[in-house]
């Protein structure tokens, strides 16, 4: 049975633990707090007081266990080989389970887990925006106090028109060297549509077809990571349906955590249902980001580049490095356009404290983390700063607004588009 | 005169943010690196930002009778940060500066929170080094290792933590503050109380600042890799090369459990049907460290065994990548790890690998074993599962027989580790009656009340 299911399973995980602290050495969150229920080695202990029924729900201890980035650092730092992001994960879920979720979380993952309300509130969102956000010059910021979001923070303006409404579902190439099916993610739908444009545009250049399913919606890991696995199961089915029915070579995401929730996700949390287990298996041997798809299933041809004279630097995102293992792939792409300068951080897999909604509801401790971050970017004197992963673009795109640096932020695939 | 009395104090003192008291908080505060140990709850947690912060929380717990449990990372192994009796555990980590690197005098100063791998990011641009390295280099605190007096892999040549503490301010149970020591290579003045209070356990007094002595980064290393077929010929070549006058700043051994765990585990390339590997760097003035080199590898040669040399940095990575993967590559076996750090002097390290051999024999365990055989700091590292009961028992016995051996060879309890909570029991096997005593009386002059680290080395 899957640990995000039935607690106990977790027992492994949690025994393998030798509570050395190497831990403490990565943690970004530690490393502002110096607070032992920041690091893995504190949670697994909770976890394992919990397992063994010493510790119940209480607020205090769901506290503590959302007061993690899930960047795997400490999974990767590791000695004994222990995944704390999964006790975390168990942990949230057995939580919600016994307590049930806040309302307003309740609330918003029934929206996601919808994908019709989800996308009308999206598109109504979008025309609406101006009301509670008003323009500055480097995005949106909110005109009024609203929970979680400080006056200061700089957003992306909503898409006039999501990526999924304007797209093509057919994007057909004369001889294709292979047929693709392209999982958008939010961000990208949402947020940064010209994401997805450039990614059709390398996949055409590359004579490769793309398959862009109109009925596909959030990937479902937001709401995973809040605990509400059952809806996250839904979610997980609804994708396994739309793509196991498409007759495709791989299934290519932009985005580390969406690549996660076919390649990881999905298997786990359909692990205990025959029938969509041996379909999300099938999924996930054939889910690749974007650049392990150009870089080591393809290859693209690179002396057709274009050279594109920038001064570069790349932030490696948590769930492109230590969750998909592709950060080689999108650093060699961007290497490999003509007229690049690339200038590689100090710490480029130091995470940016993003985590998704975390710069949400823990803002000023999310922007003690992106601080590191925005210092290392700065001394690389890049022009632009290449990440890929929408959430971290956020994250990003707001601190260079704070501290009123000069990059601009884009994703790997937008830069490779532009030497096309 | 309550615990909440007590808190108000503290928090009164200190300040509400300095002082933790959540349940689920304190949970984390209830344990440390040492396997096999009770979790009893601190009731408070606080985090003092200067010397005179600790001050106070001396003075609050005088006065309600509790106990303090100085803690920097929680990463020992001995059950020194556990808060045995409950009452304050005094985390150090918001005193984190490094107050002076001095290049003039090859001093540095620190407060005790500060770990031990950024003072030598901060003192590197000097083109200096401060020596002692133990295996959590890059998360322990100075005060914690200064506390415990921690090793490594560099303490043969190098020495531990003890040779390079020149100074110390020191928090007494009493809540006065002593300053002893400093900059000068040379004090005879009084006691040497600084040597007193390193290794104390933070069971004589809490301390705020540290004067460490540093050292010229060496400019040149060689790195080799030493494989015998037999364990006495690696014991011979340990004890020969030390005979030629070379003393290696590293000289790692690795048994043959170890090493068949290693490759299975990381794939390194090492042999898995040879008795024992040595990794063996010296390091120095370039034209020394080649003749130094010269002498080991003849020394290897002539002990029958078969020994590679590191051409360049990438070499020398992979060599020291089966060094590195020894814990991690036991510790992933099994859940529980216990690892042990009897120490006996080097002439006896083969003796002491065999016994070790037929101990594990006898209660049917898996022990690996490596260590810094060059000062006779042996790792015998048991992989068991602490959900065993019966296993566990036969752990226990086997752990007593090698402290047993260890003493019987002139050795000591440990090595590096410190006593503890985990080693408290064996303390009069080496020191004796009037050894104990000893240790008694200094505790009892320093600490009447036994406010401080209680249940830790000796109790009252």
């Amino acid at each position: 049975m899957s640990y995000l299911k039935h607690y106990p399973e977790i027992e492994n995980e949690i025994i393998k633990c030798m509570k050395c602290g190497n831990c403490q050495a990565v943690c970004p969150l530690y490393k502002e707090t110096k607070f032992e229920g920041s690091v893995a080695r504190g949670k697994v202990k909770l976890a394992e007081a919990v397992l063994k029924g010493k510790l119940e729900y209480t607020e205090d201890l769901a506290k503590i266990f959302e007061t993690c980035l899930t960047c795997k650092a400490c999974s990767a730092n590791c000695p004994c080989g222990v995944q704390p992001d999964k006790i975390v994960l168990a942990a949230r879920a057995k939580l919600v389970k016994e307590r049930g979720l806040p309302l307003i979380k309740d609330l918003i993952f029934k929206g996601l887990s919808k994908p019709s309300l989800f996308k009308t509130g999206m598109a109504i969102g979008s025309k609406t925006q101006g009301l509670f956000l008003k323009p500055t010059e480097k995005g949106m910021s909110p005109r009024y106090p609203v929970s979680g979001l400080q006056l200061r923070r700089v957003l992306p303006k909503l898409a006039d028109r999501s990526f999924l409404s304007t797209a093509a579902e057919e994007n057909k190439v004369d001889n294709p060297k292979k047929k693709v099916a392209f999982f958008t993610g939010c961000t990208t739908n949402f947020l940064y549509p010209q994401v997805g444009e450039a990614l059709l545009k390398v996949m055409q250049r590359n004579n490769v077809e793309v398959v862009v399913p109109k009925d596909q919606h959030c990937c479902g890991v937001p709401v995973l990571l809040h605990g509400d696995v059952n809806t996250a199961a839904q979610m997980a089915k609804s994708h396994v349906d739309i793509f196991s029915k498409l007759d495709v070579d791989a299934i290519i995401t932009v985005c580390g955590t969406c690549g996660e929730s076919f390649s990881k996700h999905y298997p786990e949390l359909l692990k205990d249902d025959a029938e969509y287990s041996a379909k999300a298996n099938k999924l996930a041997e054939k889910t690749y980001d974007f650049a392990q798809f150009l870089v080591d299933i393809l290859p693209i041809d690179r002396d057709v580049l274009k050279p594109v004279n920038k001064t570069v630097t790349y932030h490696v995102p948590c769930h492109i490095g230590r969750g998909m293992n592709a950060h080689q792939q999108q650093i060699e792409l961007i290497k490999s356009i003509p007229g690049i300068k690339y200038i590689p951080l100090k710490q480029p897999d130091r995470c940016c404290g993003g985590a998704g909604s975390f710069s949400l509801t823990h803002y000023d401790l999310s922007y003690r983390v992106l601080k590191h971050k925005l210092a290392d970017v700065k001394s690389t004197g890049a022009d632009l700063l290449i990440t890929g992963c929408g959430s971290c673009r956020m994250q990003l795109t707001d601190g260079i607004a704070q501290e009123n640096l000069s990059q601009e932020v884009i994703h790997t695939v937008e830069l490779l588009a532009k030497a096309y | 005169m309550s615990k909440q009395q007590a808190i108000q104090a503290l928090e009164h003192a200190l300040g509400r943010e300095n002082v933790i008291t959540k349940h689920e908080d304190l949970v984390c505060y209830s344990f440390d690196a040492t396997p096999d140990m009770p979790n009893p709850l601190p009731d408070v947690v606080v985090t003092p930002t200067c010397t005179e912060d600790v001050v106070k929380v001396v003075n609050i717990a005088r006065e309600y009778k509790t106990p303090i449990y100085p803690r920097g990372s929680g990463t020992n192994l001995s059950g020194g940060t556990i808060p045995l009796h409950g009452g304050i555990v005094l985390s150090t980590l918001k005193m984190n500066k490094i107050l002076e690197v001095d290049a003039d005098n090859l001093a540095a100063v620190v407060q005790p929170g500060v770990i031990i791998q950024d003072l030598n990011n901060a003192v590197a641009p000097h083109g200096l080094i401060y020596p002692p390295d133990p295996g959590t280099v890059a998360t322990a605190t100075m005060g914690g290792s200064v506390s415990e007096c921690s090793g490594g892999l560099r303490g043969l040549k190098y020495g531990v933590t003890k040779h390079y503490v020149m100074g110390l301010k020191v928090v007494l149970a009493d809540g006065q503050v002593a300053r002893f020591g400093g900059k000068t290579v040379k004090n005879v003045t009084a006691y040497d109380l600084v040597k007193l209070f390193t290794g104390a356990e933070g069971t004589l007094g809490i301390i705020t600042e540290i004067t460490v002595k540093l050292i010229p980064a060496p400019e040149a290393r060689a790195s080799m890799l030493a494989t015998f077929d037999r364990l006495e010929d690696a014991g011979n070549a340990i004890k020969g090369i030390i005979a030629n006058k070379v003393i290696p700043a590293t000289l790692e051994i690795m048994d043959q459990a170890t090493i068949r765990t290693v490759e299975n585990f990381a794939q390194v390339g090492l042999p898995t049907d040879v008795r024992a590997i040595l990794l063996i760097e010296v390091d120095g003035i370039p034209e020394v460290v080649e003749k130094e080199a010269e002498k080991v590898v003849n020394v290897v040669k002539e002990n029958n065994g078969k020994i590679k040399k590191a051409k360049d940095d990438k070499e020398r990575e992979s060599l020291w990548a089966a060094r590195r993967a020894a814990l991690p590559a036991l510790a992933q076996l099994k859940p529980t790890t216990v690892l042990e750090d009897a120490t006996v002097p080097r002439s006896k390290i083969t003796e002491m690998l065999v016994a070790i051999e037929k101990i594990a024999a006898k209660y049917d365990l898996n022990i690996g074993t490596f260590g810094h055989a060059g000062d006779g700091n042996l790792h015998p590292t048991i992989l068991t599962d602490a959900r065993d009961k019966e296993e566990m028992e036969r752990v226990h016995k086997a752990v007593d027989e090698i402290f047993k051996k260890a003493l019987e060879l002139g050795g000591t309890l440990s090595g590096e580790h410190g006593i503890g909570m985990a080693k408290s029991h064996f303390l009069s096997w080496e020191l004796g009656q009037s050894g104990m005593d000893v240790v008694r009386k200094i505790k009892k002059a320093l600490d009447p009340e036994g406010i401080l680290n209680p249940g830790k080395m000796v109790s009252n």
